[in-house]
């Protein structure tokens, strides 16, 4: 008996070094353990089997059984991690193939830097408020201490619907509204950005531009305050290394009045053709509110004094994201416009 | 203002280079353009021709020996007057002239070391050459010294600095203005005005008559001059006047010019004997005809100052003079006019006829001492320089007040506005130097403001000046304290954007004028078109109403460019006239062609594709459930099949389709939304709902329809036969073919059904099913397509 299961046990073996795929494998197992089955009759052959050697018969299907146990499982794991392997590599990719990507819009780098604006002067605790670009002589000169036929009306050539209404050509325009619009004549500190028009077209000018205006009104507001306020405004704009410089000029609506210079954002403040090697950019017009305009406004110029700036959009917008034609903002090529969605600029 | 440092140099020593002072001038707030030489030129020298014999090659060009002191130069010259013993310019080899560097040379075979130049080859301006100056070379006198420098020889050794100065400082648009701002800023003494003459015992005022009868003219001074001798002004009077960008005339002419920069008072000089005894300042009359100096007949109104004789208008006041009492070459005896006139009239004339030197000087105000000076200094000049004799007496007309103006102001108030711990000892130094007296009374400061300083007014302008001569930029930056408040900002206006951009569109920015013709397009509401007064083109001669014809005109652009698949947004206003009233308001459009991609799907755009971009939109911004679209009001402009007005709780706020086949033949699709309207509507923040526990049962159900019936109809028809339980309702499929006959459609629906207290049985959901196909071919002409 014990020789017939080793010649049992060398042919299944055997059986199993030939086995290459799991349907052989289970073709084996169908072989030996189904219902005709080698191990299968094996077994029942025990009923034939004198009563003293049944427990050797047993002893010797057993080692069959187990022989055939343990080849099934070892055979079927290497199979399987065949299997596994071979179905990774008939899935390897190549990697290096295009993305497939969501389709994405771009925001115009004209609004982006008034987000930017705003978000930096919400945060100082100003409002943004928003005026009339169709606004009257009325509130973009004469409350802002241009008399009609003052020279300083030179500077912004006009285009105008009728005698009185205009496109408005600063964003100051919305300085007398707000005062205006403060009845209980309380601290204002806000800003106003948008559209702004003159008619001037040119390499650098566009009859269509957009400025900034910012106006606090308060009590004990100096000079200083505005420029601790611009050098916080040219740092997070422009980059922390910024420097800021006053220069002393005139606007009628303002008194003392100041142009604002930072260093050029190209050089730092070397000097390079930017910045026509002075290392300064001019960007902002500045300087305490005029008492003639406090009073038109409502506010007493013995009780509050403010400040005022403003700055053009467009170059804000230029500098940050260097572009360097102001005519690519408003020709809308799509290919211009899609750039603004790639990255985000620095956060600040 | 073009500054003459040479002419600067008569009242103060400049103790600094020109662009030291131009940086200096720039920091106090006395911008610079540029500072250069008169003329940019280096390495010229004077010399003498010794030889000059013509070419052998060329019937036009000379070859020359010319003595430099140092050397002889052997020199080609071209130009016809070049002759033996005459005293020329050289430029040496390696000379910078505006036209290039001199290179030695050979010409036509020649060996040339050099170039003798012609006065234009040295820079000087178009406007300021004579004939001789552009024909041959220039001719120096005998005095002129070989080895010498020719432009100083020429006296045209000077320096300009080009200011663009503020519309308040009309008081530095003169020399003597400018000497002032030089001695404050460097602390320096000044020289006096000349103004020595003598005059006869005649009185003139009893011989002329001067009439005023306008308040526009406050100052008129007119004084006679006799026996002038008109001929050319000194070269150092008219290298000034060249310098300062005026060209030179005559003597006369030129020494009005010369008072007007120096002193900054405009001047008239009339001959006196085609004047005649009188003059009159009064306002033109309507259509009043005058023919200028420029021989041009001007037509003027009301508005107009005319200085007149007994009969008619014989100038401008302030802005020119009539040609009938022009000084010309044989003009003997002088009337000259120095005077104060309305600085708005004069604009406004000038802004109509012609902007000169002298209007600009007029607008911006002058100093009614000055007039008097300038009357005094054009006398000195033309008994020195025209031979002139001036006769006593003087018409005078005076209404002004050349006091000085004193304010009293607490002296804390500068450290307070500049926000700067200056001493009070530095202030009243600063206004010294400014040659402003002050004085102290307690705690206040009292200065007097002269008048020639117009500009300042209040204190905040006298602080103003202390800030620019103590440096504004040493004003160090406060970081501000002030109540807490905080900030806010259009949300609405930035979600609008921030939705579109998520959308996948891509953000314009265009101009709001945009051609008359195209401002009625694309809208149905009545208003009138806002036009321009004056455009600057027809192309920008009106304010847009609706902003689809710029998004359209960027479509055009890009297409132009090859690109395809174009999805544009713009928020911007948008402008009107009604009953008479302008307005504007917040307007949000968009224009969607080519290709679009929806998640990861591609997909080309039709109506649906922007119709779910404005749901989307508009759901975001909280108005979901409570727009429809109705076939009303659609613009010519757009497809009359596939349009319709956007309504909005029962208002119409927009528009959306395809433009017309008649526009373009590509598939285009536009809308528009008042998001002003929208901003201010009650819009619905974000906020839970809740949510069933129970799970949701769908069924699906194809009906086929007439092509023309409306899918909201059927909808319709579903939700109400559903009732509460019917939770999502869906359009998966529309087809039309074949399978279901000609003239009809198959729309198939997805219904979700759900009952937020149990979980819905099989059999209650067949009942509503079937209730709803049971409705829906029962009301509408429908039936349920097999599956």
């Amino acid at each position: 008996m014990e020789e017939k299961i080793q010649l049992l046990k060398k042919e299944l073996l055997e059986k199993f070094d030939s086995v290459k795929t799991m349907q052989e494998l289970n073709d084996l197992k169908v072989q030996y353990q189904g219902k005709k089955g080698i191990i299968t009759e094996l077994n029942s052959g025990i009923k034939d089997v004198p009563a003293e050697e049944k427990k050797e018969y047993g002893m010797q299907v057993n080692v069959l059984r187990e022989a055939f146990n343990t080849g099934y499982e070892t055979i079927k794991t290497r199979l399987e991690e065949e299997a596994v392997n071979r179905k990774l590599k008939e899935e390897t990719i190549d990697i290096s193939l295009p993305s497939v990507k969501n389709m994405r819009g771009s925001k115009h780098p004209f609004n982006r830097i008034i987000e930017e604006v705003e978000d930096l002067f919400v945060s100082m605790g100003y409002d943004v408020v928003d005026g009339p670009e169709l606004e009257d002589d009325e509130h973009c000169f004469r409350l802002l201490n241009y008399t009609v036929g003052h020279p300083a009306r030179d500077a912004q050539d006009t285009f105008y619907i009728d005698e009185e209404y205009l496109l408005r050509t600063q964003t100051s325009a919305s300085q007398s509204r707000v005062m205006q619009a403060n009845t209980e004549k309380s601290p204002i500190r806000v800003i106003c950005p948008g559209k702004t028009y003159r008619r001037d077209d040119d390499a650098t000018h566009s009859h269509q531009f957009g400025q900034v205006e910012g106006l606090v009104i308060d009590k004990n507001i100096s000079l200083a305050d505005l420029k601790g306020t611009l050098e916080i405004f040219a740092k997070k704009l422009l980059g922390e290394e910024t420097k800021v410089r006053f220069r002393p000029s005139y606007f009628p609506f303002t008194s003392p009045s100041c142009e604002v210079d930072v260093t050029c954002f190209k050089c730092g403040g070397k000097g390079c053709p930017l910045c026509k090697k002075t290392g300064w950019i001019e960007l902002l017009g500045a300087g305490m509110v005029h008492p003639n305009v406090l009073r038109m406004g409502g506010y007493d110029p013995d009780k509050f004094t403010g400040f005022a700036f403003g700055t053009g959009l467009d170059r804000l917008a230029m500098f940050r994201y260097a572009i360097p034609d102001i005519r690519y903002m408003y020709t809308n090529d799509i290919r211009f416009l899609k750039q603004f969605d790639e990255t985000d600029v620095e956060n600040v | 203002m073009k500054l003459s440092l040479n002419f600067l140099r008569d009242y103060i020593k400049v103790p600094v280079d020109m662009v030291t002072l131009g940086e200096d001038m720039t920091n106090i707030g006395n911008e610079y353009d540029s500072a250069k030489k008169l003329l940019e030129v280096e390495g010229l020298t004077i010399g003498k021709v010794l030889e000059c014999e013509m070419h052998p090659d060329s019937d036009h060009l000379h070859v020359c020996k010319v003595d430099v002191g140092t050397e002889v130069l052997n020199i080609v010259c071209g130009a016809p007057n070049v002759r033996v013993g005459i005293k020329v310019i050289v430029a040496l080899v390696n000379a910078k002239l505006p036209g290039g560097t001199i290179k030695k040379g050979k010409i036509r075979g020649v060996e040339s070391c050099g170039m003798l130049c012609s006065v234009e080859e040295l820079g000087l301006e178009h406007k300021f050459l004579k004939p001789e100056d552009i024909e041959g070379i220039a001719e120096l006198g005998d005095d002129a010294e070989i080895g010498g420098d020719p432009v100083k020889y020429l006296g045209m050794d000077d320096e300009v600095i080009d200011f663009e100065l503020t519309a308040n400082r009309g008081d530095l648009l003169s020399i003597l203005g400018m000497a002032y701002e030089v001695a404050a800023l460097y602390d320096l003494p000044m020289n006096e005005v000349d103004t020595n003459y003598t005059e006869s015992d005649d009185d003139f005022s009893k011989k002329f008559n001067l009439k005023i009868e306008t308040e526009n003219c406050s100052l008129f001074y007119a004084k006679k001059v006799e026996n002038v001798v008109i001929k050319e002004s000194p070269k150092w009077m008219q290298n000034r006047l060249i310098a300062s960008g005026i060209r030179p005339i005559n003597n006369v002419v030129d020494i009005s010019n010369y008072v007007m920069l120096e002193i900054g008072q405009p001047l008239h000089y009339y001959d006196a004997d085609r004047l005649g005894d009188t003059l009159v300042v009064r306002m033109a009359e309507e259509n009043e005809k005058l023919t200028t100096l420029d021989e041009q007949e001007r037509t003027l109104s009301v508005n107009d100052i005319v200085i007149a004789d007994k009969e008619k208008a014989i100038g401008l006041a302030g802005v020119m003079g009539g040609l009938s009492t022009e000084v010309e070459n044989d003009t003997k005896n002088i009337v000259i006019e120095a005077a104060i006139f309305n600085p708005v009239k004069v604009r406004l004339t000038s802004k109509k006829i012609l902007r000169s030197e002298a209007s600009n000087r007029f607008e911006k105000g002058l100093d009614p001492k000055r007039t008097l000076l300038a009357i005094e200094r054009s006398c000195a000049l033309l008994e020195k320089y025209a031979d002139a004799k001036v006769v006593g007496g003087m018409c005078e007309y005076n209404t002004t007040n050349s006091d000085d103006r004193v304010l009293e102001f607490p002296i804390q108030s500068v450290r307070d506005i500049l926000g700067i711990d200056v001493s009070n000892d530095t202030i009243y130094h600063i206004l010294k130097r400014l040659r402003i007296e002050a004085e102290a009374n307690n705690e206040n400061i009292i200065v007097k403001l002269p008048s020639r300083r117009w500009d300042l007014q209040i204190k905040e302008d006298v602080i103003h000046d202390i800030g620019r001569y103590y440096g504004m930029d040493n004003i160090q930056g406060k970081k501000m304290i002030l109540e807490v408040t905080p900030g806010s900002y259009d949300k609405f206006k930035r979600s609008a954007r921030n939705k579109m951009v998520e959308l996948g569109l891509n953000e314009t920015l265009s101009y709001a004028l945009i051609p008359v013709a195209e401002v009625p397009k694309y809208s149905t509401t009545g208003f009138e078109v806002v036009k321009i007064l004056d455009p600057m083109t027809e192309e920008r001669n009106a304010l847009r109403n609706s902003l689809i014809p710029s998004l359209k005109m960027v479509y055009e652009y890009n297409k132009a460019r090859n690109e395809k698949d174009i999805s544009l947004f713009e928020i911007g206003k948008s402008f009107h006239k009604i009953n008479g009233q302008y307005g504007e308001h917040l307007s949000l459009a968009a224009l969607m062609t080519g290709v679009y991609t929806v998640g990861l799907e591609k997909k080309v755009v039709d109506f649906y594709v922007l119709k779910g971009v404005m749901e989307e939109l508009l759901d975001y911004l909280g108005f979901k459930n409570r727009y429809s679209l109705v076939v009303e009001d659609i613009p010519a402009e757009l497809h009359p099949g596939q349009a319709a007005s956007i309504v909005v709780d029962g208002k119409k706020l927009g528009i959306i389709g395809k433009i017309h086949p008649n526009i373009t033949k590509d598939n285009v699709y536009v809308m528009e939304l008042n998001l002003e309207e929208l901003s201010t509507a009650n819009h619905e923040n974000m906020k839970y709902k809740e949510i069933s526990k129970f799970p949701n049962v769908s069924k699906d159900v194809a009906f086929v329809v007439s092509k023309d019936a409306k899918s909201s109809d059927i909808e319709a028809i579903i939700r109400k036969a559903a009732g509460k339980k019917l939770i999502g309702l869906e359009v998966f499929d529309v087809y039309e073919g074949v399978n279901v006959g000609e003239g009809k459609k198959s729309i198939a629906y997805s219904l979700t059904f759900n009952d937020k207290e149990k979980t819905l049985s099989d059999e209650e959901v067949l009942t509503i099913f079937n209730k709803v196909i049971e409705k829906v071919t029962s009301e509408y002409e429908a039936t349920v397509r097999d599956s």
